[in-house]
């Protein structure tokens, strides 16, 4: 049985169908990547996965995780999964953080509402947590506020939260698109060990194509609110066969070899 | 590639931009950040000059100098040999043109493409039939004439970029100076706008400033690169030189942080 199922997925905002009749599944430990343009529904798809679509929009279909379905839980029941068996890294770890709070709270917040931990052993395990994801001086940043923390920092702390409660799934929206090139790749690095560590499934939606074929061994191309194409990394290289797919290949590939024509070597 | 024979057109010199950040006690002084320090900094016209860096190593305070938005704190910027600000900054503003990153915001929201392109012909001045220089413009950048009815909502983010460029255009000016055109785009539709823009450099012999945290569209469009770090050039030359050899320890990072593309036998 898939870790999670979705089954003729529609998404509608009023009228508008942002979703349009998506299927895919993804085993345990499976690495997708999503790939599309902006307003593809790349992003509305994982918020409806996490159960945080905006109450203006319907979803009709199915997505069942670990064999239930989800969207018949109401927000109380769906907060039993989330940042529990499933967590989420936002693009923009600034938006994504409580600004009020210290940062060691918030990574204390799944502990604290899904393990019943006690503030003190939540707190000691965010430290924890922190050493993990490779921030330096972890008792001093738990006291911090985001606005204090730099944006590879942020997202650290993102990771930290999400991975809290080892969820058998973790949802990575544009995680690195408004980080700097020299901390993404840190921030993937760590990315793809701690997913290795956890055995945890990963959906990485990004539309830089570089990035996703990095991450993940399959890849679903969206456009328009649907998979057009949905098949291995290398296949998709090889044989891609849908136009978008093809063009999104041909302009990653020109804009490689026009850079390597300057950088031969440097890697 | 341009030589060291063409007239200069912006030099900076000794240039610095100190802010204060707000005060955080009573009883200490104001900090400061040291936005933009020492820099020297040639442009000969022909120029396709590339400025990379990474978030806050001040790539955008530099443009707004090199724009005169803003006031060095020290030094001294050269307008084809004179001080900024000239005494007739509407000349400058004819040369010197910009287009900014998102054109979500930079584009008025209540204003026709039309309007929005016809504002600076007739800021500035320019005596020529402003509808004849609309339609060129607009063929310049590849859009069709009757965009000009149209408002910037109900376009798409690279046909706004292309309007935002066909502004820039209107006045003729001979310096670009583009901040980040291109990073709010779509992969694809970036592509284009990145086309679009090497074959204005060459078609109307523009000068551009091009700022990107992006080496690999730096490396698309430009021959010349400065490299900055904590508002410094820490280095610049050919821009094959500076990718293939880098001389500096960040500049050897970020060409090695660009994600590449699997290799797939």
């Amino acid at each position: 049985m898939s870790l999670l199922e979705v089954t003729n997925l529609v998404i509608r905002f009023g009228d508008k169908v942002v979703v349009d009749d998506l299927s895919f599944a993804l085993d345990a430990g499976e690495r997708l990547g999503i790939i599309g343009e902006s307003g593809s529904g790349k992003t509305i798809t994982s918020l409806a996965i996490m159960g945080l679509l905006p109450e203006t929009a319907t979803a009709t279909g199915s997505i069942r995780f670990e064999g239930q379905e989800l969207l018949s839980l109401n927000d109380r029941e769906m907060s039993a999964y989330r940042g529990n068996r499933m967590g989420m890294v936002f693009q923009e770890p600034l938006t994504s953080l409580n600004p009020l709070m210290r940062v060691g709270k918030q990574i204390a917040q799944p502990l604290r509402n899904h393990r019943d931990l006690s503030l003190k052993a939540s707190l000691a395990r965010a430290i924890e947590l922190c050493n993990r994801v490779g921030l330096p001086d972890p008792e001093r940043i738990v006291r911090a506020y985001p606005h204090q923390l730099s944006g590879g920092q942020r997202q650290r702390i993102g990771l930290a939260i999400a991975l809290a409660c080892s969820p058998a799934l973790l949802i990575a929206d544009e995680p690195t698109t408004a980080l700097d090139v020299t901390v993404q790749k840190e921030v993937l690095k760590l990315m793809n060990e701690l997913v290795a560590q956890e055995g945890s499934s990963l959906i990485f939606v990004s539309h830089d194509l570089p990035v996703v074929s990095a991450m993940t061994e399959t890849i679903a191309v969206m456009r328009s609110g649907k998979i057009v194409e949905h098949t291995t990394v290398s296949e998709l290289f090889h044989n891609p066969r849908h136009e978008y797919s093809r063009k999104l290949i041909d302009t990653a590939r020109a804009t490689e070899a026009e850079f390597k024509r300057f950088a031969i070597g440097t890697s | 590639m341009s030589q060291t024979m063409s007239p200069v057109i912006l030099e900076a010199m000794s240039l610095c931009r100190t802010f204060k950040l707000p005060r955080t006690s009573l009883s200490s002084a104001r900090a400061e950040r040291h936005a933009v320090v020492d820099i020297d900094l040639t442009v000969n016209i022909g120029d396709r000059l590339g400025i990379v860096g990474e978030s806050g190593s001040g790539k955008t305070t530099l443009a707004k100098l090199l724009l005169c938005l803003d006031k060095p704190s020290s030094g001294v910027i050269k307008f084809k040999t004179q001080e900024l600000p000239l005494a007739d900054m509407a000349k400058f503003r004819r040369e010197v043109q910009v287009v900014f990153q998102d054109p979500r915001s930079s584009l008025d929201p209540r204003m026709t493409i039309d309007q929005i392109i016809r504002e600076p012909l007739e800021c500035l001045n320019l005596q020529e039939d402003h509808d004849t220089r609309i339609d060129e413009v607009l063929d310049h950048v590849d859009l069709e004439r009757k965009m000009r009815a149209r408002y910037p909502h109900e376009l798409s983010g690279g046909q706004r970029q292309r309007v935002a460029i066909a502004r820039a255009l209107a006045p003729r000016p001979t310096v670009l100076i583009a901040d980040e055109p291109v990073s709010a785009l779509d992969v694809l539709v970036r592509d284009e706008i990145l086309q679009l823009l090497a074959g204005l450099t060459d078609n109307l012999g523009l000068t551009i400033i091009l700022i990107s945290h992006d080496l690999s569209v730096i490396a698309r469009l430009c021959d010349k690169v400065v490299v900055m770090q904590h508002g410094r050039i820490v280095e610049s030359g050919a821009t094959e030189n500076v990718f293939r050899s880098p001389q500096h320890q960040f500049t050897a990072e970020l060409v090695a942080a660009v994600p590449r593309l699997p290799e797939i036998r």
